[in-house]
């Protein structure tokens, strides 16, 4: 069953290709159904072969498989293959999944869309990426599916191209996925240069011959990576920005799948990050600050989808923090848990601005619970389980992470935990300005009532349904008092050596948990009291926190103008002096000395035959000039 | 060898024969024999779908025997046959798998080709295959003698080829310059062969070998002039400077199909038998032709690359492009060694889908009276045959060395080769010429997807997307000047043409298509085609 593994990468890659040539002439709806249903083929061999694989024993859950060799050079020896693992298995159900249905949602929320067959195109091909990035067994392959799902990102947020701010919007993403993929490629330089190979069960196997600071760079190489695709600090501020993508999109790549690739990249390195506990500390600091900042401000935005990709910043934080604190399942726990929540939420809030024709603003939203009672029912669900209200999901996903935490750092600890409380209020600030209180996208913008809010059709629905009963019951993965039958037991064997295991007893566990579930009630309250009436508290929303700690100001000062006139110099005075005056004089060159040799070429064939002779001559007196100076 | 034992029993000895290693080359030239039978049987003109079917047919029935002997020698390691005259090694059938693919693609463009120019009879494919043996005979000469006779199959062949069109008088020209030329470096090569054979005894390449390497020579001044002979004839055959003054004559004037056949085909054969003779026979003396390969590579690649880019002519720029690709090939003989000799057998493989389809290309834009070959004559192309142009703009880059083509990995083999001969300065200038190729290249491909009016008449508007600090009809202006096409006129005659679409006949098509797809296929996938020639060269004799 294992062996029909390769068709999650291939169903989506055959999706691709049918819409590429025919998705104009299948058009809307027909060209989405092709999407759907491959990706859809894909989420059903992923569940084989997760029988396949759970039928193995414990100790024997992994499967390589090669396909082909594509690269062989010299020492350069690079086969294309699949590593199939307890845990690139459970990224690849989670991703195909989420995707099938969010592919599904397209369907409806795309209708009439221009470039309708275009956005399924696109929308496959990064799900083949995705796939390729995950189940790779090579790291210059996975880098080929991390260029994928970049290149994808890149063309789903510039979508609409025609508006200035999505075709900067990607170009933005795409220069700051470059800072960190240059971070990869350098960590992919140095294993090669060490181990003489990029194959990922071998650099494993030797991970002990890379040496100390080797690995140490090579760790912070991949953090720097993890940054750029993951959206940490430093790199983080395209995230938000890649919000004016079509809203399927920003529920896809930019909250459940792709951003969490950075953190699927540290934790499939992981055996490499256990040997140096210096760059765990960086990882663990990057990742706790970032789901700070991030959540201070979300706790501000107008924009509901800036809150949610601000949310997303901070939500993959902890994932990172996790990560460097060793506690791998806990991350993956809370990537799979934020997978759902996050997927919903940005659907739900797609359903919003479809219902209200493109309204983004929060506050021209409000009492939105009565006109679309199917969005308002699983946003429901999304927004407790992010905040962290027992039973849902989120909070045992995020209880899991900061009881790790705790060990391994109580500051950083307490940071989450505050953490904790700003996301439960700016859920709530959201929840209650979109859906209670007044009807204010009813009143008057321009003279005359817009029309009312549309619930959306079925195929929008479903999905909804299906992840919020997932973002409820999705804690069930791995409850802390069953981590025997749990996604625990199940990805354990991944990091037998590498995971940080937290022997607390029982009633510490309780104890933290019950502060996670205070940390989240109070927050709650708290926005729940502020927000309930007024729609409009300026003292709540900083203008330092509205401009997002003015990081972008500050990198535009420090990089962006002194960038600008560096290019204006290198334009002018480098290209257009230096550079082309040595191509010109080359050209001149050769142009002047061609047309010298070009009069040997007279077109008589006995001046050819003289060219002959002379050669001849030549070769033969040199030869003989051996002989007689020998 | 043979000779002497003949000589002694006075009787005729007729050596073993192993059929395996000929079938090839008895396939080829039995099916010319065959067709040119059938023409003289029938009052008219052979049909030229008939032609073209039975030459693919013959090819393709040489291309799977040399699959064949492939593994016949994978498994059973290569061996020698005809009294040690012909050898049968990876070395070989890689050669004959080259030619017989070049044969199936030529046979394709030239359909459409002689279809356009109304020339009927099959005598150009009889001669194609004539040809084609010859280049496999001198891959698997085992002896100057027979190496000799593989040069004259292919070359007398192929001066007919080039003035084979009989309404352009430039083909009879080319045709009849090749012919004394080719006489000349031919009568250079016999004596070479006679040289060597008064110095050591024999003309059995593995016996010189052996020869060699057990009696020191210091500075036999006859084996040294042999050598040197010998050499020459080579260089002129693979159009190495300073013996490549027939290059651009013959080309341009030659059918443009035939051209594509005769940079494939007859580099190849060449390549093939100096390869042999020089890494494997003269292995010995190397430490005293590689300082004058070294000389020759330098000069190749620079006077190919620098020419070129002062061609207007498309053919011409071609050729000149060929004696640069040459200069490459000539870095793998110079390293002489095993990855030098693959570098250069996957080089020329590599090189033969890359120039056939380029050709291709350049027989069908050549319209009818194939004359239309002024670089003007590609202006806009892309905009109104944008496949056609694609294709043609990705052979021109695997060309130029793009990566994730095979001809980025050509030139990066024969390159590293030469790093590890330690002659960096020689590498140093091939990359360098390849920087100035890339020009010549990019010229017609900006061409092909610039507008298709001049510089003056196109709106300001046009190209609002790159100025930034150039208004765009200075831009326009500056590329114009920059791709020195300021003298390139709209030409009135070929914008007219270029209005219409050019007829590309399907079979050209196909052929350009195949050479596209080996061109790019195996620039992803380098693997299967880097082991081939590596393998080839393990299993080299002698």
């Amino acid at each position: 069953m294992l062996h029909i593994a390769y068709l999650m990468a291939l169903l989506p890659l055959a999706g691709f290709a049918v819409l590429v040539v025919f998705g104009k002439r299948l058009g809307d709806p027909l060209a989405g159904w092709v999407g759907t249903v491959a990706v859809f083929g894909a989420f059903v061999v992923a569940c084989i072969a997760l029988g396949g694989l759970w039928n193995e024993p414990a100790s024997a859950r992994h499967f390589t498989e090669n396909y082909f060799s594509w690269i062989a050079v010299g020492g350069l020896q690079v086969k294309v293959g699949l590593f199939l693992d307890p845990l690139s298995m459970t990224m690849c159900l989670f991703v195909t999944g989420v995707s099938a249905l969010i592919h599904l949602y397209s369907i409806g929320y795309m209708k009439d869309d221009s470039e309708y067959s275009k956005f399924f195109i696109y929308l496959n091909l990064f799900v083949f990426s995705m796939v390729l990035l995950v189940l790779s067994d090579n790291l210059l392959v996975t880098f080929v599916g991390w260029e994928g799902v970049g290149l994808c990102s890149y063309f789903l947020i510039a979508f609409w191209h025609e508006r200035d701010s999505a075709a900067s919007a990607g170009k933005k993403a795409f220069v700051y996925n470059r800072i960190g993929d240059a971070g990869f490629l350098i960590a992919v330089f140095l294993i090669f240069s060490k181990l003489g190979t990029l194959d990922l069960p071998t650099i494993f196997a030797h991970r002990h011959a890379l040496g100390g600071d080797a690995t140490t760079a090579v760790a912070l190489l991949l953090l720097l990576a993890a940054t750029g695709k993951s959206a940490q600090i430093p790199l983080f501020n395209w995230l938000p920005d890649a919000m004016e993508g079509p809203t399927p999109v920003s529920a896809l790549i930019h909250a459940a799948t792709m951003v969490t690739a950075g953190v699927y990249l540290l934790c499939r390195m992981n055996s490499v990050l256990a040997l140096t506990p210096d760059a765990r500390w960086v990882v663990a600091v990057i990742g706790g600050v970032t789901a700070f900042v991030a959540a201070t401000i979300a706790s501000s935005q107008q924009d509901i989808k800036k809150v949610l990709a601000f949310s997303t910043v901070s939500q993959i934080g902890y994932m990172t923090l996790a990560v460097g604190t060793g506690a791998y399942i806990a991350a993956i726990f809370l990537m799979v848990a934020h997978a759902f929540y996050k997927a919903l939420l940005f659907l739900g809030a797609g359903s919003i601005i479809h219902g209200l024709h493109d309204e983004q603003d929060l506050k021209r939203m409000g009492g939105l619970a009565r006109v679309l009672p199917w969005t308002y029912g699983t946003f429901l669900a999304a927004w407790l389980a992010i905040a962290g209200i027992p039973p849902l999901a989120g909070f045992w996903a995020k209880g899991d992470v900061l009881s790790n935490v705790f060990r391994k750092s109580p500051v950083l600890w307490a940071l989450g935990v505050v953490t904790a409380i700003l996301t439960a209020y700016y859920m709530t600030r959201l929840f209650v300005l979109a859906f209670r209180g007044d009807q204010r996208w009813a009143h008057a913008v321009s003279g005359h009532a817009p029309e009312p809010p549309h619930e959306c059709p079925w195929v929008m629905r479903v999905p909804l349904v299906v992840l919020a009963v997932a973002s409820f019951a999705g804690g069930i993965l791995d409850l802390p008092f069953v981590h025997t039958a749990g996604l625990s037991s199940w990805l354990g064997p991944v990091f037998s050596n590498s995971l940080f295991v937290d022997h607390e007893g029982a009633g510490l566990q309780s104890g933290l948990a019950v502060i996670d579930g205070v940390a989240a009630v109070i927050g709650l309250s708290v926005a729940w009291w502020a927000w309930r009436r007024e729609w409009d508290r300026p003292a709540l929303e900083p203008a330092f926190l509205q401009r997002v700690w003015y990081w972008d100001d500050f990198y535009d000062a420090i990089i962006g103008r002194p960038g600008q006139v560096l290019a204006k110099v290198a334009a002018t005075t480098v290209d257009g002096r230096v550079i082309d005056g040595a191509v010109n004089g080359v050209a001149t060159l050769v142009r002047k000395s061609a047309s010298g040799v070009r009069r040997l070429q007279t077109g008589y064939v006995r001046n050819y035959a003289l060219g002959i002779v002379l050669g001849l001559a030549a070769v033969v007196a040199f030869l003989l000039s051996r002989v007689w100076w020998s | 060898m043979i000779a002497a034992a003949a000589a002694a029993n006075a009787t005729i000895h007729v050596p073993a024969i192993r059929y395996l290693a000929i079938m090839p080359v008895i396939i080829l030239l039995g099916g010319a024999v065959l067709l040119l039978a059938a023409q003289s049987l029938v009052r008219r003109p052979l049909r030229l779908r008939f032609a073209t079917v039975s030459t693919v047919v013959i090819s393709l029935g040489a291309f799977a025997l040399a699959w064949w002997q492939w593994t016949d020698v994978m498994d059973h390691g290569p061996y020698t046959t005809i009294a040690h005259a012909v050898v049968s090694d990876g070395f070989s059938v890689l050669v004959t798998v080259l030619v017989t693919s070049a044969m199936v693609l030529f046979a394709l463009v030239a359909e459409g080709y002689l279809a356009r120019e109304g020339i009927e009879g099959s005598e150009l494919h009889v001669l194609a295959l004539v040809s084609a043996s010859g280049a496999i005979l001198m891959a698997q000469a085992n002896d100057l003698v027979i190496v000799f006779l593989g040069l004259e199959i292919l070359s007398i062949a192929l001066y007919v080829l080039t003035a084979y069109n009989h309404k352009r008088s430039e083909s009879g020209e080319a045709g009849l310059k090749y012919f004394v030329l080719g006489g000349f470096s031919s009568a250079v090569f016999v004596y070479g062969i006679a040289l060597t054979y008064g110095a050591t005894g024999t003309t059995n390449l593995t016996q010189i070998a052996s020869f060699l390497s057990r009696n020191v020579l210091v500075h036999d001044g006859v084996l040294l002039a042999g050598m040197s002979l010998l050499l020459v004839g080579f260089a002129f055959k693979v159009a190495a400077v300073p013996f490549h003054m027939w290059t651009p004559d013959v080309y341009q004037g030659a059918p443009s199909p035939v051209t594509g056949f005769m940079a494939a085909v007859a580099k190849a054969g060449g390549f093939a038998a100096f390869l042999r003779v020089f890494v494997s026979s003269f292995g010995v003396l190397r430490a005293d032709w590689r300082p004058i390969v070294y000389v020759l590579a330098i000069v190749t690649l620079l006077v190919g690359a620098g020419l070129a880019v002062v061609q207007r002519d498309i053919k011409r720029m071609l050729a000149y492009s060929s004696i640069n690709h040459a200069g490459f090939v000539l870095l793998g003989l110079q390293a002489a060694s095993a990855a030098g000799v693959s570098a250069a057998l996957y080089y020329l493989f590599a090189y033969a889908f890359m120039v056939i389809g380029s050709f291709a290309v350049v027989a069908v834009i050549g319209r009818s009276g194939d004359m239309e070959h002024d670089i003007a004559s590609y202006r806009g192309l892309a905009r109104s045959q944008p496949l056609f142009a694609f294709a043609f703009a990705l052979l021109l880059l695997a060309q130029a060395g793009i990566p994730f083509t095979t001809g980025f990995l050509t030139k990066f083999q024969v390159v590293v080769a030469s790093v590890d001969g330690h002659s960096v300065p020689l590498a140093v200038v091939a990359m360098g010429s390849a920087a100035l190729a890339a020009f010549f290249y990019l010229r017609v491909t900006v061409l092909m997807y610039g507008p298709e009016r001049a510089a003056e008449e196109v709106p300001a508007t046009a190209t609002a997307g790159g100025a930034l600090f150039a208004p765009a009809s200075e831009l326009r202006t500056r590329l114009n000047a920059a791709l020195l096409l300021e003298d390139v006129p709209a030409a009135p005659r070929v914008a007219a043409a270029a209005t219409g679409r050019v007829p590309v006949p399907p079979l050209a098509a196909v052929a350009v298509g195949i050479c596209v797809l080996v061109t790019v296929v195996f620039g992803v996938f380098p693997a299967p085609l880097v082991d081939f020639a590596h393998k080839a060269t393990l299993l080299f004799l002698p």
